[in-house]
């Protein structure tokens, strides 16, 4: 299972280093991962999409995680009411003559072309992983000439909804 | 946090450097001993060590391996971290099998490891390795010091981190320029800023509750004790804990001495090459109480049948070895004595468990460890009995890994903690012998036996150099039977017999090279022989190496062959 784990870190040389490493040598799989300052300084946030098998790893990992000296606070917040957004730049082939059956494509998914040239367009999607996943899927037939995702990046919402049972909320299968 | 400590700088003229502030901020922390070896990165601190002589005490080794198995010993015995010093590239990485072996048996250290001056960091430098990439996964914490003022908070916090907690090695890689680098003025006394980093020490109350309701409703009640006993230093708590409940216990390699074997509610050790009686009342309980074991899967055998039919209590400082290998359902965060004192103090009823003693007495008298005596050679294990009986249970004890490492937890029977040093999680060979030498310093009045074999002294014999300048009276026994014995253990049992690779054919007058050392040597080939000479030997205050020839063909056993449950020992009785 997937599972989009919130940490919160010491901005110190390295520790992205700790994180992978801690990661890899307990062979768990990252899907995705991004970091970036926060309101605090010398505070950074880590998003991190994990493949998990069970609870039981899932528990080892954050442990594990939690025990790294430069990570402040670690959250499994896949089950949480929270916002989830990954940015991907898509640059798909073809003039400016497609120019206009394209933007009949994205304008559903709210992207915007950012980039034209003489043989190809570049996209910018915003958004959940599966709605990307979605465009990029009606782009193929296109011929998709290169991609790049930022990862997922996340937090809690300002509320939470009072209920036991939050996997309603879940953002990732 | 306040830290009170102050910076005493030596009255010199000479300029003070980077180098000459560590010597004083590790003086300051106690430090009394360094395990090092010099070379060029870390030239600014040596010289600072020869500035600070008579302050500190510097102990020069002959390979850096020897240093850090030295500092472990020191650390196993002492519960304080050992300090280590290393230079970069070489130094360094020569470190790595001793910060790992730290890492997985818990031992506090400090390493404190010379690099390339920053300039040139990342030029691929000559002597430049990158050091704290290699150690990020086999240390607790690590750091690189980029600013001579940083120099105190760091070394407060390493000092920290190592021995606080569950314990474990701390590395700090200092750039020359920094060791030579003058100070302009004395920096601020280091404070510990570290919001990552708390462990948790005092039990929860409602867990404790609870394990204490569950052994009042037990019937066939265990304990399992490992090293956490050992480094929350409840050896006493323990055996209270165990005897006012009626608890039979067992004791994790590393857990050895934490109870004492003559105990008659002691089972001995678990695991691979355990008791009968201790891997069957793992087998049978219905509840087990882990208290500072890790769950190695050399205890455990195939995970399927351990304590298949328990209740699982574990009290861990580490909440990470909780669940990770054993489902549990008492989970108790905390250090062992906390925990113990709390259970102690509770009121729960004690079970009836006099059944259940019954039971594991009777596998004790059916199911003994055993072996042959052959009257034309030396069992190793009664080589084993004899220095048990020669040094009155008393000496601390160190070891490799391997055969001779496991007749020594079988027949060394500790009765007190702090006495057993032996390389557990890694499996290193060439620990027992400079760990020997950092226990000795350690404990200058014990008698400090290495039990090694044969082929594991010869990977790092070359400190033989040391126990001579020093004059450490260690005793070196070489339990010698002309094989990496265990590995041909397992060709014999478990690869059809085919001997790859795992015979000594060619071995070094031992005798020749401890004179050659200027250290007496004898060579020992009968048990009439070992009986003359070793009471004389042990009444000798000096380094003797003994290179004892037994019985090359003796395998360890009990055993539970690899992939098997607890419950399937094999070689339980003489065949």
């Amino acid at each position: 299972m997937k599972r989009i784990i919130s940490l919160t870190v010491q901005d110190r040389s390295g520790v992205l280093n700790r994180v992978t490493g801690l990661l890899q040598r307990r062979q768990f799989n990252i899907s995705s991962i991004s970091v970036g300052p926060t309101e605090t300084e010398g505070i950074s946030k880590m998003t991190l999409v994990v493949e998990v098998e069970d609870e039981q790893r899932l528990e080892q990992v954050t442990k594990q995680l939690n025990k790294q000296i430069d990570v402040l606070k670690v959250s499994d917040i896949t089950d949480k009411a929270i916002v989830a957004r990954e940015l991907a730049l898509i640059k798909v082939a073809g003039s400016s003559q497609l120019r206009s059956e394209i933007n009949g494509i994205i304008d559903p998914f709210r992207a915007l072309i950012i980039d034209v040239s003489k043989d190809s367009l570049t996209i910018q999607i915003t958004g959940r992983p599966d709605k990307i996943d979605a465009l990029i899927d009606l782009l193929r037939p296109y011929g998709i000439k290169e991609i790049a995702r930022t990862g997922l990046t996340a937090f809690l919402r300002g509320h939470q909804p009072q209920v036991n049972e939050l996997t309603t909320y879940s953002q990732i299968k | 946090m306040k830290v009170e400590a102050k910076l005493d700088f030596q009255t010199s003229t000479a300029p003070k450097t980077g180098a000459d502030l560590l010597i004083d901020l590790l003086i300051n922390e106690g430090v009394d001993t360094l395990f090092g070896y010099p070379g060029g990165a870390v030239l600014p601190i040596y010289d600072a060590i020869y500035r600070a002589r008579g302050n500190i005490k510097h102990v020069l080794f002959r390979h850096e391996q020897g240093s850090i198995h030295a500092a472990e010993g020191y650390a196993r015995i002492t519960g304080k971290p050992g300090v280590v010093i290393a230079t970069s590239g070489p130094g360094a990485t020569n470190l790595v099998t001793g910060i790992t072996d730290a890492m997985m048996d818990s031992l506090p250290l400090v390493i404190f490891t010379g690099q390339v001056a920053r300039g040139v960091i990342g030029t691929d430098a000559f002597q430049e390795a990158d050091v704290m990439a290699i150690t990020t996964p086999i240390t607790k914490h690590n750091y690189q010091v980029q600013d001579i003022s940083d120099l105190p908070r760091i070394v407060k916090e390493a000092f920290h981190i190592a021995s606080t907690g569950r314990p474990g090695p701390v590395l700090i890689d200092i750039p020359k320029d920094i060791s030579a680098g003058e100070l302009t003025q004395i920096p601020e006394e280091g404070a510990i800023h570290l919001p990552g980093y708390q462990p948790t020490t005092k039990p929860n109350p409602l867990q404790i509750k609870k394990l204490a309701d569950a052994i009042t409703k037990s019937k066939k009640p265990v304990i399992l004790s490992g090293a956490g006993v050992l480094h929350g230093k409840a050896s006493t708590e323990l055996t209270a804990f165990a005897e006012k409940h009626k608890i039979p216990v067992v004791t994790t390699l590393l857990g050895l001495g934490t109870f004492p074997a003559n105990n008659p509610l002691s089972l001995g050790m678990g695991g691979m090459h355990g008791t009968y009686t201790a891997n069957m009342a793992i087998y049978e309980t219905d509840l087990l109480i882990n208290i500072g074991a890790r769950f190695d899967d050399r205890l455990t055998g195939n995970l399927k049948h351990f304590a298949p039919n328990a209740k699982v209590a574990h009290i861990d400082i580490d909440p990470a070895e909780i669940g990770k290998n054993v489902p549990t359902n008492i989970p108790i965060v905390s250090d062992s004595k906390e925990a113990l004192i709390e259970l102690i103090n509770q009121t729960a009823e004690s079970p009836d468990t006099e059944g259940w003693l019954e039971t594991l007495n009777k596998y004790k008298e059916e199911f003994p460890l055993w072996y042959k005596h052959d009257p034309n050679g030396m069992s190793p294990q009664w080589l084993i009995e004899a220095i048990h009986k020669v040094t009155n249970g008393e000496a601390v004890v160190t070891t490799d890994v391997g055969q001779h490492q496991m007749w020594a937890a079988q027949y060394y029977n500790f009765e007190k903690p702090h006495r057993w040093v032996t390389s557990g999680g890694l499996g290193t060979m060439g620990f027992g012998f400079p760990a020997a030498i950092g226990a000795q310093m350690a404990s200058p009045g014990s008698t400090v036996v290495a039990i090694v074999g044969d082929a594991g002294f010869q990977m790092t014999l070359q400190e033989l150099s040391v126990i001579y300048e020093q004059n450490l009276p260690v005793k070196i026994i070489i339990v010698n039977n002309g094989a990496l014995g265990m590995v041909r253990q397992w060709q014999e049992l478990l690869h059809g017999n085919r001997i790859s690779e795992s015979i000594l054919h060619s071995q070094p007058d031992f005798v020749k090279l401890a004179e050659s050392y200027h250290i007496r040597g004898l060579k020992i080939e009968s048990q009439e022989e070992l009986i003359t000479k070793l009471p004389e030997v042990f009444a000798y205050d000096g380094p003797v190496l003994m290179d004892c020839r037994v019985l090359q063909q003796e395998k360890v056993f009990p055993m539970i062959a690899p992939g098997k449950g607890i419950h399937e020992m094999i070689g339980v009785k003489p065949s």
